[in-house]
């Protein structure tokens, strides 16, 4: 049914990545009649493919291509070569994400307002508000089948969850609930309710959870209007003298360049590959990378304010069994500056297994106050800390210049310092995490670092004016009419939610934009 | 220009350098962490007897866990009897006992108190060597599904229906 395009048809629109942003771009616009080639680094891996082993899960899904790191932030001293946890596969890191489904609040649109000037970030308003995107989170919602919007019912709590809401209802906290969630809570879209099986982080064997790779990429296929390109890597967007871009040159996947012809291109790589892909794409006309008058293309990188707290009680928890995200508190989510820094965070439940528990608990960590830890891993609950961090130009995805991947092409560095308004925050949500539990019982709590990115935001950031970022509000780049930012890299700035229901969102409304277009004949 | 590496993942210096444990399970490959054989000590083909006897005890101190029989430390330790690791292994474990010496003991393995062999452990805790075995232990260790079960860890379960109907929420004590 997958349409074959030809290398030299210069009718299609040509996406990179098949991921949250560009998996559902490339399913809505072959929905609308639209021709498209998805260029996808990773391999096909379907439930059935899927592995119930953290390990042997990474082997199989994680991006472990080459890449560096550098800055103050913890994770390039015990994590140097492995920045971010993300997926290499047809649905990229929607394999992956737990599932959580937030809509952004509306201040969160426009904090360079409510902010002010916070020294050292480089605050901005985006160009759209909540307003503009509200009948796009309505769309994404009922995509997705999110828990506890549009009827879908909720998830039931397991034995993390519980723990987690007493304690929170005992430190007065009035949200908590078992969250938004892409997760089917009744048998839905042809795919089955959640059986309760952890591994949520390793694909969902069910197909309980939604994901790109196999949820919106099967049907993009089915129109006959998409053909998936696997284990096809993105070397360089070319263009022509009139400064649009013409295609994409690849390795496929024996490692032959080819170019693919395209009228639109739309990158959707994740915040590292897609700003390393209009860097490696530089020219005599465009010395700096495409798409990079302002001189944005890379910076104002973040990573959302993360950390866990593990906690150890008298009794058994199982923290493993069930929905790997289980719940959420919303209360700090609010910007209060009373608390000592600007911005919010939302506390949501989190289990890993013993394997990683061992990597992710205190990386280095050694002796018996590491290893009493592990020995209370079955009477363990634990909670993921999630809240916006300040863009800072100096946080940014440059190109090494010595190491270069398989290809040929230079790897990307990741810079990172934690703003004092992170630290500030995360040291704030370390204590109401400790707190909650503390509240129910705990013996030990552990304010654990946070582990690799898994949310990679801003290298490629949406502005209205040129100068100030890369991409106009439908993510179509000030500098060339044909290249759009598809994925969370064009967000202007992290807000405290988990983004991928806003990447889901803003590639619905990417759709409508890029089909009214070419319909009306200006791209 | 000069030609520069071109690794296609990180290399396992890299790797272990950086002190990660994310990765060494793929250089390593997870094969040799079913290993399961009980015979261990006599099944060394580059580290000598005496040198894996000292990398277990090793491994015991740096993650103490006395529920558990030598065996996994053992298992654990097998990734590091190779060609390539075998030079920073028998230099690093020789350093060991030189230290323990010093301090009066006959060898690392026999100074008797736990505390007396970390102390001696903290002075080599940048090297490379202590970075391999910790790396590699962190991953070789935890990841054994045989012992999983001495931390209540139940690993897979999905062939069993996940726990829709098997206590996901039993919790009684709250």
């Amino acid at each position: 049914m997958a349409a074959p395009y030809d290398l030299n048809d210069d009718s299609v629109v040509v996406i990179i990545g098949t991921g949250a942003g560009g998996g559902t771009l490339a399913n809505e616009l072959a929905q609308k009649g639209v021709d498209v080639v998805s260029l996808e680094a990773g391999a096909r891996h379907n439930p059935e493919d899927f592995v119930n082993d953290e390990w042997a899960s990474f082997g199989q899904l994680a991006w472990t291509d080459a890449r560096t790191t550098s800055g103050s932030w913890r994770v390039a001293k015990d994590f140097s070569g492995l920045p971010a946890w993300i997926v290499k596969s047809v649905g990229g890191t929607t394999q992956h994400w737990a599932g959580a489904s937030l809509r952004f609040q509306d201040h969160e649109f426009r904090i360079r307002t409510e902010y002010g000037d916070v020294p050292g970030a480089n605050l901005l308003d985006w160009p759209i508000t909540l307003a503009d995107l509200e009948p796009y989170y309505d769309k994404a919602e009922k995509k997705l089948g999110v828990t506890q919007t549009h009827g879908m019912p909720a998830l039931p709590g397991n034995n993390n969850y519980k723990i987690f809401e007493k304690g929170a209802k005992a430190l007065g906290y009035k949200n908590v609930h078992t969250g938004r969630m892409a997760i089917n809570s009744v048998d839905r879209d042809g795919r089955p309710a959640c059986q309760q099986t952890g591994f949520c982080f390793q694909g969902c064997k069910w197909g309980a959870k939604w994901s790109a790779g196999y949820v919106e990429i099967p049907q993009g296929e089915a129109t006959g209007k998409l053909e998936v390109r696997e284990q096809c890597m993105a070397l360089q967007v070319q263009h022509d003298d009139s400064g649009k871009v013409t295609g994409v040159l690849y390795a496929d996947k024996d490692g032959n360049q080819q170019f693919q012809k395209a009228r639109v291109v739309c990158v959707a790589g994740n915040s590292f590959e897609s700003p390393r892909l209009l860097l490696n794409s530089a020219t005599s006309m465009f010395p700096d990378g495409l798409a990079n008058s302002s001189g944005q293309v890379g910076r104002n990188y973040m990573r959302h304010m993360t950390g866990s707290v593990y906690a150890v009680f008298d009794k058994p928890v199982r923290m493993w069994r069930g929905t790997t995200m289980a719940g959420i508190i919303t209360d700090e989510s609010r910007h209060d500056p009373s608390r000592g820094f600007v911005g919010g965070y939302e506390l949501e439940t989190l289990s890993i297994g013993l394997p990683f528990m061992a990597a992710f608990l205190n990386p280095g960590a050694w002796g018996r106050e590491f290893t009493a830890a592990m020995d209370g891993y079955e009477n363990m609950a634990g909670m993921w800390i999630v809240g916006e961090d300040m863009p800072q130009e100096s946080n940014r995805v440059t190109l090494h210049p010595d190491i270069k991947d398989q290809h040929g092409q230079p790897v990307p560095n990741v810079h990172f310092d934690d703003h004092p308004n992170d630290i500030a925050m995360r040291n704030h949500a370390y204590k109401q995490g400790m707190a909650i539990y503390d509240a129910v019982g705990a013996t030990q709590t552990y304010p654990t670092p946070p582990y690799p990115s898994t949310h990679n935001l801003g290298t490629n950031r949406m502005s209205e004016k040129a100068r100030d970022g890369v991409v106009n509000k439908n993510g179509q780049s000030h500098d060339i009419a044909n290249l759009f930012i598809s994925d969370g890299s064009q967000f202007t700035t992290g807000a405290a939610e988990n983004p991928t229901l806003t990447i889901v969102t803003l590639a619905i409304r990417q759709a409508d934009y890029i089909a009214e277009q070419m319909s009306q004949g200006a791209l | 220009m000069t030609q520069q590496p071109r690794p296609r993942h990180m290399t396992r210096r890299q790797l272990l350098s950086s002190g990660t444990a994310v990765g060494a399970v793929l250089v390593a490959g997870p094969g040799y962490l079913m290993h399961t054989g009980e015979a261990w000590a006599s099944e060394l083909a580059h580290l000598q007897p005496g040198t894996f006897a000292t990398l277990v005890q090793m491994a015991r101190d740096v993650y103490p866990h006395d529920r558990l029989a030598d065996r996994y430390y053992a298992i654990a330790m097998k990734a590091h009897d190779t060609a390539d690791a075998k030079a920073l292994i028998e230099e690093g474990v020789a350093t060991l006992n030189s230290m323990a010496v010093s301090g009066g003991n006959p060898s690392y393995v026999e100074t008797g108190w736990e505390a007396d062999r970390v102390a001696l452990l903290k002075q080599i805790e940048g090297t490379p060597f202590f970075g391999a075995v910790r790396g590699s232990l962190v991953v070789g260790l935890y990841n054994q599904p045989e012992l999983w079960p001495e931390f209540g860890y139940e690993g897979e379960s999905y062939s069993k229906g996940g726990y829709i109907a098997r206590g996901f929420d039993d919790i009684d004590w709250l």
